[in-house]
């Protein structure tokens, strides 16, 4: 198919994962008024980090196993 | 609600990952089936996501979590049980007819089981339909960013139908198919953290209980009338529906459901992209799994909207009114984007809801150019043509498409009962078509006449059955009741469902009559069409969790647990 769409995915994830924790950690306690004392941007930066790396790797794995 | 630069960074840099896939894959179409169908290549779990995403439209996302806040819990029913069941029985029983017969579209099955005359009927009218709802998908869009984002009705759709038409240009199907997992994704991300948050306002589920125990006694009904299912479904005065248990189960559960589920094409061509029979085959029932999960994320933050609303919780969250005084349902997602997210996740909200906007039109888009090209021009405009041919066809008819969805969204800015009386007419035409399936894959008998006569039958049953009845408190016109009201029902929904009802079971009759009179089919053209006269399928892989029967056994009994947990 040309594309593997764990690529696009992984790396649409890792960047907003990063820009998110980016700006959240930047922002602090401000932001987290509005989303009831959670640092939001932050923490979830984080989990859509953890997830984008892991479906680069899963994609790295498949493509090193084909060849 | 106010966007910063974070936020528009964020949804800039999900456009350029949609473009640059569409750019990606623009090498890999070759031929035909590679624009129509992905060339047949796609793994059943992408397939599977596809399959549900493109039916999460951002429509069905605002709308589900209205209904949420209006109707409770008892919204998962259109989950539960009006897609689950028909999706098993699409994976079991109906793909192997569908990718068994290399039918390249739905229209085109119904052309090899049947006959010309029911293809045909089958094509145009779907044909018109995806083009219409494409064209609300973009005005929805449009309305929705004026609203959150000040951004003017032509600007928008400009903008989003370029973007749709570039990727599935350059893409064809796959694109649209990588677009619709992408969505998934932001859809699960997106919505999470909202309904975690919402919970935390109300005061965890605890405080979400006693709250919607306070609307329900607020409006007359059982403290339990909004956290149940079927327990409120003994009459419909009990449920804020207006739904009774029976016509739950016959009209959503049976008739509504498997109607759309096992005969759209728009759904169906997701799986016939899969690489596999098994794989198509798993398509639906890996698609169930999330799906049987998503009441809790977008039917949940309607009911912590109400709760809320009507309770009060921490951040004092509540709903607006509309100008004649009743709460705005519609606002429930907006609403909680803009008071729970902070700039940043604000934006990851936004690129959710804007991914399924597009993803709901792409998903007609697709299903449009394959049937025109495959149904329409090259059954009756030009017969023998070379494939590449089709395949400039089939992007031209992308560009059409697409331009037809643009006019489609002026005239429903412009006209707004046009779209209520269209949307009436396709579900007037769609209610039958399930009988005729069912008939023609299960009984070798069905007959080419006797699917198209079953068919207009049961368009007529549908409207006539609403031109007699009328939801009470509703005045005759496009509610119903426009030649003369000789039964009122509960509510809209109740309507709805018995229509179907209706319009199914006279295409049912009038299908096996009409059969009976006339000549079958020869036995020996059949083979691959209908069921016994088909080889049985023996699923080729070894492992358990991936024989289709033994996956869709474990889905339907995980679906019977969640009906009982909230009964």
């Amino acid at each position: 198919m040309g594309l593997d769409i764990r690529i696009p995915v992984g790396a649409l994830f890792s960047v907003l994962g990063l820009l998110l924790a980016g700006y959240g950690l930047h922002g602090g306690a401000a932001l987290a008024q509005r989303s009831l004392g959670i640092n939001i941007d932050l923490w979830w930066g984080m989990v859509m980090l953890v997830f984008g790396l892991a479906m680069l790797g899963l994609a790295w794995r498949a493509r090193a196993r084909r060849r | 609600m106010h966007p910063k630069a974070i936020d528009w960074i964020i949804m800039g840099t999900y456009f350029a990952v949609v473009l640059g896939i569409g750019a990606t894959l623009k090498r890999s179409m070759r031929t035909s089936t590679d624009f129509f169908l992905s060339g047949r290549a796609i793994p059943a779990w992408i397939a599977g996501l596809a399959f549900i995403s493109a039916n999460l439209g951002a429509q069905e996302v605002i709308g589900m979590a209205a209904s949420g806040a209006k109707y409770g819990m008892a919204t998962s029913q259109f989950y539960w049980v009006g897609a689950i069941p028909a999706m098993v029985f699409l994976g079991v029983f109906m793909m192997p007819f569908y990718y068994g017969s290399r039918a390249r579209s739905v229209p085109e099955y119904l052309k090899l089981r049947f006959d010309e005359k029911t293809r045909g009927l089958n094509a145009i009218t779907f044909a018109v339909m995806t083009v219409f709802s494409s064209g609300i998908s973009l005005y929805a869009l449009a309305l929705l960013l004026r609203l959150l984002l000040g951004w003017d009705f032509n600007t928008s759709v400009s903008l989003s139908a370029l973007i749709v038409l570039v990727y599935i240009f350059l893409g064809g199907l796959t694109s649209a198919i990588y677009n619709e997992v992408l969505q998934f994704f932001l859809i699960v991300f997106g919505f999470a953290p909202l309904v975690l948050i919402g919970l935390k306002d109300v005061g965890g589920w605890q405080g979400l209980v006693a709250g919607l125990h306070t609307v329900a006694r607020s409006r007359g009904f059982a403290p339990d009338a909004w956290l149940s299912t079927w327990s409120v479904m003994g009459s419909p005065h009990e449920n804020p529906m207006g739904i009774d248990w029976f016509s739950m189960a016959m009209g959503l559960g049976f008739v509504l459901s498997f109607g759309y589920w096992c005969t759209d094409f728009l759904v169906v061509q997701r799986a016939l992209s899969a690489e596999s029979m098994d794989s198509a085959r798993r398509t639906p029932l890996i698609a169930a799994i999330p799906k049987m999960l998503f009441p809790f994320l977008v039917i949940l933050p309607g009911m912590i909207a109400i709760a809320a609303t009507v309770h009060g919780g921490a951040s004092g969250l509540t709903l607006p009114r509309q100008a004649d005084g009743h709460l705005n349902y519609n606002m429930v997602v907006p609403l909680m984007l803009g008071r729970y997210f902070p700039n940043g996740m604000l934006g990851l909200g936004l690129t959710a809801l804007m991914a399924s906007f597009m993803t709901g039109m792409a998903g007609n888009v697709t299903a449009f150019n394959t049937v025109w090209t495959y149904d329409i021009y090259q059954a009756y405009i030009r017969r023998e043509a070379s494939d590449a041919h089709y395949l400039t066809v089939g992007r031209m008819a992308t560009v059409v498409g697409i331009a037809l969805s643009v006019a489609a969204a002026y005239v429903t800015h412009r006209f707004n009962n046009i779209m209520d009386l269209l949307q009436l007419l396709f579900a007037f035409v769609n209610a039958p078509l399930f009988a005729t399936f069912l008939l023609g894959m299960f009984w070798k008998r069905t007959s080419g006449h006797g699917a198209f006569a079953g068919l207009l039958a049961g368009t007529a049953a549908a409207a006539v059955h609403h031109g007699l009845t009328l939801p009470a408190r509703a005045t005759p016109g496009i509610k119903g009741g426009w030649i003369a009201v000789m039964h009122l029902y509960p509510s809209p929904m109740a309507q709805n469902f018995w229509t179907a009802i209706y319009a199914f079971g006279v295409c049912f009759l009038v299908t096996v009559g009409v059969s009976l009179a006339t000549r079958p089919r020869p036995e020996r053209e059949l083979v691959g069409l209908v069921y016994s006269l088909t080889p049985r399928q023996d699923s080729s892989a070894a492992r358990w969790y991936r024989r289709p029967a033994v996956l869709g056994a474990c889905v339907l009994g995980a679906a019977v647990v969640l009906n009982l947990l909230f009964w």
